[in-house]
């Protein structure tokens, strides 16, 4: 773990020791999430998906790490890879896929899309398809926990590609002129749809970009959901603190392209296959909950084929849950 | 001739101001840049330095004088008595040219120069026509006069007593007051948490506008002007306006945008857009711009409750105008809705906004060449009443549309095509438009004039469809 010179850092006890219950839940959340996808590029490539639609697949330990260290009544906002963080909040997988498929039992009515889904009860603020809009508006979240004067925070994620964005830096000023308790999660996945960190960040190391407004930043292995556990823990007990904004850079990676239209011709094979074989967060979780005796074989084939029925059932639904009513067209453009 | 100090405007809009305070009497030693006077208008103070050295040999304009002219002489300078420096030349120096004060402004404006807030000191508003009492206030009412820069205020300060999650922020809105001075006194009334100063970042702020009333509260966001809006656009259209359709209804975004909007003196291209039309495109916002103070109170704490983002334009050469208002304890005005102000028979004059001035004025013209103007306001563009100019229309048969902004794909090419469309038959001329030309606005005082919409355009354009000349 890499750290800002110039973060100041949290300096509480270090969060208990995940229970088994807690990682049998990392372990169930993140293997949702996967088979989710895998499904929703099956349901695309058979046509029942349409326009864009952004695969979570490798990214799973951050959301699930992040999401694991918060608490009732905090917020999440994220841009357009965003299946994973629905799942992640407690969102039902098939009014997710319906919307994947423009159906009227979708979150949004069919009316928003992969890009654009929201839930008032999960505290989940979308969903968002301009890159780096979502970064001041979860920065306006957390502005309204701290006027009401909660303790809450906003976990506002975005990527590397929106991290060069400059409506993110405006929201850094803001955030620590203001001491708002928003969590910046940047979700490293090393590629701004075909363009590497390398080729388009002059400091690449994304967890300082806050030092100029004196907001400590850490890197984190994105691959590794307790790891990014224990920095959400962190994170989390600075900004209820009342100590401000925080960075966490997920160092992480995505197996598909940047959309299902997207060959990724921009990497090498062997270099997705690096991460898929030898740092896959599910494949690392699984061995660790093996190797502690935490779960047996048979008990994690039996999680799997109950993961499978909900995402089946959710494929079932979105397929079968009728288009929206013509008369949708015109509802809801204003209250 | 003693060498003059004349009154200086402190703002392209400035007409005049009270010479508040001198600092020098008759018979002091001026040096340039020391400070002799102190002068105000409704929206600042300012202090007047000397540019050129003398004594004062006479006060012109003694101190507490109200509405003095820009431009008017207010002291003179007498040639300096003191042993001049030696000079090479025939020993008689030449006398000192006339001194121009440099205003100073106090506190110095935030902002860059060309950002700079010019202000308006109460420019007299057009000459009154005869107007229908609006039929939404019971007769009897009883009103007073206040400017619409303090109906603005008044709005903002009854919609945040009312409700605790209203809050105002934007650039110079607290401790300067306002750039404007439409928040003149609210931190004080309300404190840092409620009227908040933001930093010179448009989008950032807008977006953080954006997200607070998703999360619950009642953002106003002030932009210094709509010009500076440009920089947030992505905030209110992609996120403010399109997420209720977007979440199927789930979220609501109740926010106002609000600021000057349109040109307002000699400030030149990029600071004097007109964007009515650009925001009445967008499904999912409303689009507020008021003419007189009533409607500007009202509309505003109407917009202020509505759940939907609500864009507030304004206009800096109106904020200093004085129009009755109901005194009554919770004056709303309903959005969507037109009023016509004077009933006419002979053609419909639409417009909104400051250009409402011009038609007023135009009525009264018409009147003496035997033409009976109906006026209507627009008030609301979005959504827009056309059913009150369709109405008028089938009476009149002529209609002349009058706006500041530009005219391709304008509010009045939108009224035009409507009115073709649902009162086509009851036209007698071609509907016809008076607006802000099609060209980036011009600095030169002359060529500004003419960008603009003129009272004789309008005149012209009512005969015409009138078929008089």
């Amino acid at each position: 773990m890499a750290k800002a010179a110039s973060a100041p850092r949290a300096n509480g006890t270090p969060a208990a020791k995940p229970s088994k219950q807690e990682l049998l839940g990392y372990y169930r959340t993140m293997l949702l999430i996967r088979r989710f996808e895998e499904k929703a590029g099956q349901l695309y490539g058979m046509g029942l998906i349409g326009g864009f639609c952004h695969l979570y697949i490798g990214q799973e330990a951050v959301v699930v790490g992040v999401q694991a260290a918060l608490s009732e009544g905090d917020k999440v906002i994220t841009a357009y890879r965003d299946h994973g963080h629905m799942l992640s909040t407690g969102m039902d997988p098939a009014g997710v896929m319906a919307e994947l498929t423009g159906r009227s039992g979708g979150y949004s009515k069919g009316k928003g899309g992969s890009m654009h889904m929201f839930s008032r009860e999960k505290n989940f603020f979308g969903g968002h398809g301009i890159v780096g809009a979502q970064v001041p508006i979860g920065t306006g979240l957390a502005f309204a926990n701290l006027y009401r004067g909660t303790d809450r925070v906003c976990t506002t994620y975005f990527g590397d590609g929106a991290a060069n964005q400059g409506q993110v830096y405006e929201s850094f000023n803001m955030a620590e002129l203001w001491k708002l308790p928003v969590i910046y999660v940047i979700e490293n996945n090393q590629y701004a749809m075909g363009t590497s960190v390398e080729r388009s960040s002059a400091e690449t190391h994304l967890f300082k970009r806050g030092s100029s407004f004196n907001i400590p930043g850490e890197q984190v292995d994105g691959m590794d959901v307790l790891a990014v556990k224990a920095a959400a823990d962190k994170a989390v007990k600075w900004c209820r603190e009342g100590n401000g904004p925080i960075i966490l850079e997920m160092k992480t990676y995505r197996y598909r392209g940047h959309s299902m239209s997207d060959p990724a011709k921009y990497r090498t094979r062997e270099e997705v296959d690096q991460y898929r074989e030898k740092r896959d967060p599910i494949d690392h979780l699984r061995a660790t909950l093996v190797e502690r005796k935490l779960a047996t074989e048979e008990e994690l084939k039996e999680l799997d084929k109950e993961i499978r029925g909900i995402v089946n059932h959710a494929a079932e639904f979105a397929q079968t849950s009728p288009e929206p009513d013509p008369a949708e067209l015109w509802t809801e453009v204003v209250h | 001739m003693p060498p003059e100090i004349l009154m200086p405007a402190l703002s392209p809009t400035m007409e005049e101001g009270k010479l508040a305070k001198w600092h020098v009497k008759v018979g002091d030693r001026v040096n340039s840049g020391d400070v002799i006077a102190e002068i105000e208008t409704d929206k600042a103070t300012m202090e007047v330095e000397a540019v050129d050295e003398g004594v004062v040999s006479n006060i012109l304009v003694p101190e507490g004088t109200e509405g003095v002219k820009v431009n008017t002489a207010i002291a003179t300078l007498a040639g300096d008595d003191e042993p001049k420096p030696k000079s090479g030349g025939n020993g008689a120096s030449a006398a000192p040219p006339a001194p121009t004060p440099l205003p100073k402004a106090t506190p110095a404006p935030a902002k860059a120069e060309a950002k700079s807030p010019a202000s308006a000191s109460a420019p007299a508003a057009p000459p009154p026509a005869p107007l229908a009492a609006d039929p939404a206030i019971p007769a009897g009412t009883e009103v007073h006069t206040i400017t619409v820069r303090e109906a603005l205020r008044e709005a903002m300060a009854e919609e945040m007593r009312r409700d605790p999650n209203v809050f105002l922020m934007g650039e110079e809105v607290a401790q300067y007051q306002g750039a404007y001075k439409i928040s003149q006194g609210l931190l004080e009334e309300f404190g840092p948490k409620r009227v908040i100063d933001t930093p010179i970042t448009e989008q950032g702020f807008a977006g953080l506008g954006v997200g607070a009333a998703f999360g619950g509260l009642r953002p106003i966001v002030e932009f210094m002007t709509f010009n500076f809006a440009m920089q947030a656009i992505d905030q209110i259209v992609n996120s403010a306006a399109k997420t209720l359709y977007m979440s199927g209804g789930q979220m609501g975004c109740p926010i106002v945008f609000r600021g000057p909007n349109g040109a307002a003196a000699r400030v030149a291209a990029q600071h004097s857009q007109n964007y009515a039309s650009w925001y009445a495109h967008v499904p999912g916002l409303k689009v507020v711009a008021p003419y007189f103070a009533a409607d500007a109170k009202g509309l505003l704490k109407a917009a202020i409750r509505d759940p939907n983002p609500v864009i507030f334009l304004e206009n800096e050469i109106c904020y200093g105008r004085s129009f009755e208002v109901p005194k009554l304890d919770d004056y709303v005005v309903p959005l969507g809705k037109a009023r016509v102000v004077r009933e006419g028979t002979d053609v419909t004059l639409v417009s909104f906004s400051i250009t409402m001035g011009i038609i007023i004025q135009a009525a009264e013209a018409l009147e003496a060449a035997g033409i009976s103007a109906e006026l209507i306001d627009l008030r609301s563009l979005r959504p827009l009443d056309i059913a009150t100019v369709v109405e008028s229309v089938k009476k009149t048969n002529r209609v002349v549309v009058v706006e500041e902004g530009w005219p391709v794909c304008g509010i009045s090419s939108e009224v035009a095509t409507q009115v073709m469309e649902q009162a086509f038959d009851y036209l007698d001329a071609p509907v016809a438009r008076v607006t802000g030309k099609d060209v980036p606005m011009p600095y030169a005082a002359n060529l500004e004039k003419l960008a603009l919409p003129s009272l004789d355009e309008v005149v012209a354009a009512a005969k015409a469809v009138c078929y008089r000349n």
